[in-house]
C-alpha cells in the first residue's frame, strides 16, 4: 500500500481517539440528564488554557498543568449543572440548548478579555516514531493512548461500580430509580462532573497538538456534535465508533485533496448519514 | 398500633395534578403480615403504592412506618428505611444483565454491604435468574422478569415488600410459580403488601385483604371472610 495512504489511514485512527473523548464526555451527560451542553468544547478551550498558562506562565511541570486541569474542568462541569442546567430541568429542551448556548459565548468573551485573541502555543513537540514505512507525530500517539485510557477507565467505572451501573440505569427510566434508594439529581451531578473531566481530558490532549484562542472551540466542536448525532445521541459505544469513522474520513480526505475540503466530506457524509439513518449510524 | 415495622395511612388523599385518585385511604399492614389490595382497573391500587413509596406526595392524611413520618422524605430515601417496591411492570433496566440490575437495587450504603450474602439468596430463591445472571434482563420471558424484579427489590434488605400485580401478563402456571415465591419470601418473615386484580389467587396468600373501588376502601377483611362474602363473589371471583 502508498505509505502516505497508510500514513493518513493511521492519522485518522490518532484523529478518532481525539474525538472520542468529547463526543463520550457529551454522550454520557445527554445520556443521564437529557440536555446537551452547547458550550461544551468551550469547556475544552478553558482546560487548554489552563495548561498553557501553568505551563509557560506560571512555569509548572506539564504533568503537574495536566493533573489540575482534569479536576478543574471535572468542577467546572458540575458548576455549569448546578447553575445553569438544573435550574432549567423542567424547562422546554430549546431553552436548556440556549442557556448551554449563551455559556459558550460568555466562556468565548471572558477568554478573548484575559487572554486576548492571541494564538497560544505550549511549544512541546515529542520526536516522530517510525512504524514500519511510516512516520506519526509522537505527540499524537501519545495523545491518543492517552484518549484509549480515558476511555477505558470511564467504561470500567460505568461497567463494574454502583453509581457507573445506575447511570446506565437512569439513562433508561428516570422515574423508578428512587425506588432504588438513588437520589437522581445526585446522579446528574456526578455525571456532570465526569462528562466535565473528560473534557479537561481532552484539553490536556488537544492543547499538545493545537494552539489555544478563544474561538478554539470552532475547530472540533461542530465536528464532536456532528459525530454524537451520527453515533446516536447518548449511544457511547456509537460515538466512540463513530469518531473513528470520522477520524478516517477527515484523514483520508486530507489526503485526497486538502484538510478544507476533508472536513466538506465529513459533513457531506454526516448530511447523508442524517438522509439515511436519522437516529444514528448504529440504531437499530 | 406503632408498633416497629408497621405501616400505617390514614385519610390519604392524593392524585395527579388536578385529577384526584385517592380519597381518604386508611390501610395498616402489622410486622410478618401479607396484605392484600384488590380493586378494578383504575381503582388506585398502584397510585396507593406510589404514595407510600414516596414517588406522589399525598395531598392531605398521613403516612407512617415504624412510627416514623414518611411524608417528610424523599422517596429515595425509603429503600434505606426498608421498603422496596416492586413497580408495576417490573420497570426492569432491560439493557443491564440480571446482575446489574441486582446491582442496582443494591444501591444504598448498606445494601452495598450485603451485596453478595443477598445476591446468593436470590439466587437460591430463584435459580434460573443464576444461570442467567450474564444476560440482558430485557431479553427473559415475562416470568423471569418479574422474579429478577423481585430479586433486585430484595436486594435492599427490606422490612416490607410492596408488590404492584407481580401476576399481571403472565400465563396461568407462571402466575402460580410467582404466588408460590412470595408465599415463600413472606414465610421468610417478610411483611408484604401486595396489589393485585388476580382476587382469586391473591386472596389464598394474605391474611387480609382491602377491597379499592373508585380510589376508596369500599371493603376490608380476614382472606376467608372476603371470599365468603357474596358481594366480592360476584364482582371479582365470578361467583353467584
Ligand atoms: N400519571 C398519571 N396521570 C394522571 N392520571 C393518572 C396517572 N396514573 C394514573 N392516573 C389515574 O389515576 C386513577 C388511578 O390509577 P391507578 O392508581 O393506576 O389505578 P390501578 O392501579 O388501580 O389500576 C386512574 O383513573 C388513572 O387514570
Ligand atoms: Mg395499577
Amino acid at each position: 500500500m502508498d505509505p502516505f495512504l497508510l500514513e493518513a489511514l493511521l492519522n485518522g485512527v490518532l484523529l478518532g481517539g481525539v474525538f472520542a473523548l468529547p463526543v463520550l464526555g457529551l454522550n454520557l451527560i445527554f445520556g443521564v440528564v437529557d440536555v446537551i451542553w452547547l458550550c461544551y468544547a468551550e469547556l475544552v478551550m478553558v482546560g487548554m488554557y489552563a495548561v498553557w498558562f501553568l505551563y509557560t506562565q506560571a512555569g509548572w511541570p506539564l504533568f503537574l498543568a495536566f493533573a489540575i486541569c482534569l479536576p478543574l474542568v471535572a468542577l467546572l462541569g458540575g458548576l455549569l449543572h448546578v447553575l445553569v442546567v438544573k435550574p432549567l430541568l423542567s424547562a422546554p429542551p430549546i431553552n436548556q440548548v440556549l442557556a448551554t448556548g449563551g455559556v459558550l459565548f460568555v466562556l468565548q468573551g471572558a477568554a478573548t478579555l484575559i487572554f486576548s485573541t492571541d494564538f497560544r502555543s505550549l511549544g512541546v513537540e515529542m520526536p516522530p516514531i517510525e512504524l514500519g514505512e511510516v512516520f506519526v507525530s509522537g505527540t499524537k500517539l501519545a495523545a491518543f493512548i492517552a484518549a484509549l485510557v480515558g476511555a477505558a477507565v470511564l467504561w470500567a467505572f460505568l461497567k463494574f461500580t454502583y453509581v457507573g451501573t445506575a447511570i446506565r440505569a437512569i439513562a433508561r427510566d428516570r422515574e423508578v430509580m428512587p425506588l432504588m434508594g438513588v437520589d437522581p439529581r445526585r446522579i446528574y451531578l456526578i455525571a456532570s462532573a465526569a462528562g466535565g473531566a473528560l473534557a479537561g481530558l481532552a484539553a490536556c490532549l488537544l492543547v499538545v497538538q493545537l494552539d489555544v484562542h478563544p474561538f478554539v472551540g470552532l475547530s472540533f466542536g461542530p465536528i464532536t456534535f456532528m459525530i454524537c448525532v451520527m453515533g446516536g445521541l447518548g449511544n457511547m459505544l456509537g460515538g466512540f465508533l463513530a469518531a473513528f469513522l470520522m477520524g478516517l474520513i477527515v484523514s483520508v480526505g486530507g489526503f485526497y485533496g486538502s484538510t478544507d475540503l476533508s472536513y466538506v466530506v465529513a459533513f457531506l457524509f454526516f448530511i447523508l448519514v442524517m438522509f439515511f439513518r436519522p437516529r444514528g449510524l448504529f440504531t437499530r | 398500633m406503632s408498633g416497629a415495622g408497621t405501616l400505617e395511612l390514614s385519610g390519604i388523599h392524593a392524585g395527579y395534578g388536578d385529577f384526584q385518585a385517592l380519597f381518604g385511604v386508611g390501610l395498616h399492614v402489622a410486622p410478618g403480615e401479607a396484605v392484600g389490595v384488590v380493586g378494578p382497573n383504575g381503582a388506585g391500587k398502584t397510585t396507593l403504592l406510589r404514595v407510600i413509596s414516596g414517588l406522589i406526595r399525598p395531598t392531605a392524611g398521613t403516612l407512617r412506618f415504624g412510627g416514623q413520618d414518611l411524608a417528610a422524605l424523599p422517596a429515595h430515601e425509603l429503600p434505606g428505611l426498608g421498603i422496596a417496591h416492586v413497580p408495576e411492570n417490573r420497570r426492569l433496566f432491560p439493557h443491564l444483565t440480571v446482575e446489574e440490575n441486582l446491582k442496582v437495587g443494591a444501591y444504598t450504603p448498606s445494601a452495598r454491604r450485603h451485596f453478595q450474602q443477598r445476591r446468593d439468596h436470590v439466587y437460591t430463591l430463584f435459580p434460573r435468574l443464576k444461570q442467567r445472571r450474564h444476560q440482558l434482563a430485557g431479553t427473559m420471558s415475562g416470568g423471569e422478569q418479574q422474579m429478577c424484579a423481585i430479586g433486585r427489590a430484595l436486594m435492599s434488605g427490606p422490612r416490607i415488600l410492596l408488590l404492584d400485580e407481580p401476576s399481571a401478563g403472565l400465563a396461568p402456571l407462571v402466575v402460580q410459580q410467582v404466588f408460590e415465591l412470595v408465599r415463600r419470601i413472606r414465610q421468610e418473615g417478610l411483611t408484604v403488601l401486595i396489589v393485585e386484580q388476580n382476587v382469586a389467587q391473591v386472596l389464598r396468600i394474605v391474611d387480609r385483604a382491602y377491597v379499592l373501588e373508585t380510589g376508596r376502601v369500599a371493603a376490608e377483611g380476614s382472606s376467608a371472610a372476603l371470599a365468603e362474602d357474596p358481594v366480592i363473589r360476584r364482582s371479582y371471583l365470578g361467583g353467584h
